[in-house]
């Protein structure tokens, strides 16, 4: 048992004044996330947040713990230096969809094949908030922004995709306003041990409002809520339920009791991600059928824990390292 | 056998050419081993192309291993070899220009096959036409030789033929008197799990040793006696291997972890390489997935309380500018190691140069200096691998450490150091534990000499605190974007940097015979009847072939004083004093001009360049030439 003391939300505020603009989705994603720090169990002096550039990135300074406000799409390279390095602490990657996915996503797939023992949270808007209004590499298809006036080109990233396809542990989704979700998925993100990835769909009240309302309030049409062991259904009467056709892809149909036994049970502990993987092509955005919870949670060596393994073994094998020893080496001549 | 005579030389230079394939860099290597067991100075230049293997036997596939020896200090792999070693025609023509008239030629004879003289485009065989009569000769048939000597080796022809290097060697070391023990030990050691092939190779470098021995081609052998190199215990070492023992040692004297976040690139993976097999020292090494990963893990780690170091050469310090400039930024150590190499762009991967002073001076945005340091020999990089992380520590700044190419792969003797005498880098860490203004912790108070800031790490209760990339209020560290605010950083920045110039050694002249002499206090310099009146000054891998041009140079009678810089940023306190005292100063580089521009801007002297980019280091002959002309047109404009 750590003896660490209670805390409350309030000790994980800071006195600086927050800066997002008036009814952004951070605001909550925030307050989320300083009411669940206490419950974590961690020391305040052993919590690390490291952010890149962009609107989301200036939460560490909100964040009454250590805080590594860094350069554009670093974040996640940044933080692996620190876990890789101490393991004793707590670090969470704090990104958004351009600075994760965009100028940083080679930092982001490789610290999620390496298993570093990270807490990404990626805020995704689909769209540049802190440049004023761009479009993202998670925009929809023919996207009109000022920097596309005729629409964007470019086919956007399933972030939780991704994620399974650079096999990171755990991978899961939600929402900013579902209060109660976010807070669950994000202790569970926090307890993995390795590289766990949350995608969060946060709403850009300024250059991308109610981009997500189709998977908000009372009886939102498009969401699914995944729960592991649980046969997967959604809809405002949960009338709708996802089944595996022919084994090899994934149909919404309406439930009857003749079909109730086919739906397709959720199971996050699976090994094989092709099926999690499924799930996240229902629809290609919040206008379709969107599954949010966790949808892989599985174990593979820590790459920290690894580092220090080999240290460890190395000195029990040839004792601790000896300078004198090292540089002498096996070659030598005396001059009289 | 007829006796051979044996001849006394006080220094050879020699060189090993063949194909990539053929084994050279391993056959200079185990040739300079030999070499600085006997206590001969030693200095060398492997040279070598980028390619893995370009197509056997064609020009570009050259590979080359020089090697001078001597019974004196020398400084300089050697200007032009007295005896060349050619494998096969590819290596006699891109080579044998170089080599001096009168200078022994062992070639391959085995090698020069119609094809192979194609390849090297030789329409006349030239071992046939009369076009290398002003050298001496051996033709050796090495590679049936070889094969002749392993016949009852149970091996692949093939496998065979691989060993004529150690045929080549085995000559090599009769006609130069080598030891052989070392070799057979190594060869033996290296191969111990494929015995047939230790063997194999033990065989053909005893029946080159042989050839030489019984064979009346070789009249003489030559002996170099040992230098009188200061007393001690001395290795052989490089410039890559030094620079990994220095990070190790500047781990072991500060008491911080080692942390290396680097990305494969030449000529500086060897450090990655060298850093990885030393995990009981506690060190983590992480090959990145890019350079920027590799600088910016480099960062998280010092952040957290380790010696982040980042290794690259370049083309790599261009993609972690940005990364440099949040390490100024926080101000947080951080050491970032260049081994120079040709640019721009790709370049010359393999080949030396000195053209990243600028890009590591001024490569970043905004204002935002960064202490520069400079090895200028191949066992100097250990000292300034510690001398990185004093200041890096001491002034929580990222440094940037200029090694390059030749420094990187040349070796040299280095008498090995006691432990106990390097600096103690533990001092200078201390790790904020209290919080530092009213209860509080301040993250941006500084210290009042040294103007570093407090680094409290992760774990260390009531300290908690966010560092960025965004300006800072003075003191607190705040988010400021008050415009006094961020001219006063600036200049603290730049201050705490330019302070650096009061704790660290005054530029050291080298006055030459009868020159000047240091006055005492060291607040200037004085000098007597016929002091030199030009300087030659550089810095980096240049100190070798200046230091032994300016003794060409006086050699001839003429005045000519040296210095040598080994901080680039900020210079030693009294290098415009220095500067200013000559009528000329002369700056040769490996650059168009880097330094020269430098000391122009800083200290408004006229600094003259002397700019060669060729891949390779100066030749101390042309620097002589250089100098000479120098100091003739001003002491002739004096006269005047």
């Amino acid at each position: 048992m750590t003896s660490v003391p209670l805390l409350t939300k309030k000790d994980f505020v800071t006195d600086q004044e927050v800066r997002w603009c008036p009814g952004c989705g951070d605001y909550a994603i925030l307050a989320n996330v300083q009411s669940l720090m206490p419950d974590l169990g961690v020391a305040r002096e052993n919590v690390v947040f490291v952010s890149g550039i962009g609107c989301s990135s200036r939460f560490p300074y909100y964040m009454n713990t250590y805080g590594f406000h860094s350069i554009h799409g670093r974040a996640p390279a940044i933080a692996t230096g620190i876990a890789a390095t101490r393991p004793d602490l707590k670090v969470f990657v704090i990104t958004g969809d351009g600075d994760g996915l965009s100028i940083g996503g080679n930092h982001l797939i490789h610290a999620l094949r390496r298993n570093e023992n990270l807490t990404i949270v990626l805020f995704n808007n689909q769209i540049y908030g802190l440049t004023k209004g761009q479009y993202s590499p998670t925009s929809e298809v023919g996207k009109v922004t000022k920097s596309t006036p005729f629409g964007s080109l470019d086919h956007p990233f399933n972030p939780v995709a991704l994620a399974l396809g650079a096999d990171a542990t755990f991978v899961a989704r939600s929402i900013d306003t579902e209060r109660a979700h976010l807070a669950s998925v994000l202790q569970q993100a926090a307890r993995h041990q390795g590289a766990a990835f949350v995608e969060v769909y946060q709403n850009c009240n300024i250059f991308n409002d109610g981009a997500f309302d189709a998977l908000k309030g009372e009886g939102a049409g498009n969401q699914i809520r995944l729960e592991h062991g649980q046969p997967i259904r959604f809809g405002p009467r949960l009338e709708k339920g996802i089944v595996l056709v022919e084994g090899a892809h994934l149909e919404v149909l309406d439930i009857t009791d003749a079909r109730e036994h086919h739906l397709l049970v959720h199971d996050a502990y699976r090994a094989d991600p092709s099926l999690a993987f499924m799930l996240t092509r229902l629809a290609l955005g919040p206008e379709g059928p969107t599954p949010i919870g966790v949808f892989r949670q599985v174990q593979r060596p820590v790459y920290g824990l690894e580092m220090q393994r080999q240290i460890d073994a190395a000195v029990e094998r040839r004792g601790p390292g000896d300078l004198a020893t090292l540089l002498q080496g096996a070659d030598t001549w005396e001059v009289p | 056998m007829r006796t051979k005579t044996r001849q006394r030389v006080d220094h050879v230079t020699i060189r090993f050419a063949g194909d990539s394939g053929d084994g050279m860099q391993l056959t200079g290597d185990r040739f300079t081993s030999a070499t600085a067991r006997i206590g001969n100075d030693i200095a060398t230049l492997p040279d070598f192309p980028a390619e893995i293997r370009a197509p056997a036997g064609s020009l570009p596939g050259v590979s080359g291993f020089q090697l001078h020896f001597a019974d004196h200090d020398i400084l300089t792999p050697g200007d032009a070899p007295d005896v060349l070693v050619a494998m096969n025609p590819a290596a006699l023509k891109t080579n044998v220009e170089d080599l001096h008239p009168g200078g022994i030629l062992v070639v391959n004879t085995d090698a020069f096959t119609r094809g192979n003289l194609k390849k090297a485009h030789y329409a006349v065989n030239p071992l046939d036409d009369h076009s290398l009569d002003r050298y001496q000769v051996f033709k050796v048939p090495i590679t049936q030789m070889t094969i002749g000597a392993l016949k009852d080796h149970e091996l692949s022809s093939k496998d065979k033929q691989r060993a004529k290097n150690m045929f080549a060697l085995g000559l090599m070391s009769f006609m130069y008197s080598r030891p052989t023990e070392p070799t057979i030990t190594w060869l033996r050691g290296k191969f111990a799990s494929r015995p047939e092939i230790a063997e194999a190779n033990v065989a053909a470098f005893k029946a080159g040793w042989a050839f030489g021995e019984t064979t009346e081609v070789f009249a003489h052998t030559y002996e170099v006696k040992p230098a009188h190199l200061p007393k001690g215990r001395y290795r052989q070492i490089t410039g890559n291997l030094a620079l990994a023992y220095g990070l190790i040692a500047a781990s072991n004297r500060s008491g911080l972890p080692l942390f290396l976040g680097s990305y494969p690139i030449t000529p500086a993976s060897d450090i990655l390489h060298e850093l990885s097999r030393h995990k009981q020292f506690g060190i983590r090494t992480m090959q990145a997935e890019d350079e920027i990963a590799g600088i910016c893990a480099a960062l998280g780690a010092s952040f957290a309380g380790h010696l982040g170091v980042t290794t690259t050469s370049g083309p790599g310090i261009a993609l972690k500018t940005e990364a440099i400039g949040l390490a100024l930024s926080v101000e947080l150590p951080l050491i970032v190691i260049d081994i120079q190499r040709g640019g721009p762009s790709t370049g010359l991967p393999t080949k030396t140069e000195q053209s990243d002073l600028l890009q590591a001076m001024f490569g970043r945005n905004g204002d935002s200096p960064v202490p520069i340091v400079a090895p200028s020999t191949a066992s100097g990089c250990f000292d300034a691998a510690l001398e990185a992380a004093r200041l890096a520590i001491k002034y929580r700044t990222p440094v940037l450490l200029l090694s390059d190419g030749y420094l990187a792969n040349g070796a040299e003797p280095w008498r090995i150091p006691d432990v106990a005498e390097l600096p103690d880098l533990s001092k200078i860490v201390q790790f904020q534990r209290e919080p530092n203004h009213d209860g509080d912790f301040w993250p941006f108070l500084r210290d009042e000499v040294t103007l570093a800031r407090p680094w409290a790490i992760p774990g260390t209760p009531g300290l908690e605190h966010r560092l960025g990339g965004l300006e800072k209020e003075d003191g607190t560290g705040n988010i400021s974007y008050d415009p006094e605010n961020h001219h006063r950083m600036t200049e603290i920045r730049a201050a705490k940097v330019a302070g650096i110039a009061h704790d660290i050694p005054p530029l050291d002249v080298d006055w030459g015979e009868g020159g000047g002499e240091a006055v005492a206090g060291g607040r200037g310099y004085g000098w007597g009847e016929g002091a030199p009146s030009v300087l030659v000054i550089g810095w980096g891998s240049t100190y070798g072939p200046i230091r032994a041009a300016v003794r060409r140079v006086r050699a001839e009678g003429l005045e000519v004083a040296c210095a040598h810089l080994r901080h680039l940023n900020p210079f030693p306190s009294n290098t415009g004093e220095v500067l200013r005292r000559f009528d000329r100063v002369i700056v040769p580089e490996m650059n168009m001009g880097q330094l020269s521009l430098l000391l122009r801007a800083r200290y408004l002297v006229d600094a003259r360049g002397y700019n060669r980019v060729r891949g390779l280091p100066f030749t101390s002959k042309e620097l002589e030439a250089a100098i000479t002309e120098h100091v003739h047109e001003v002491e002739g404009g004096l006269r005047q």
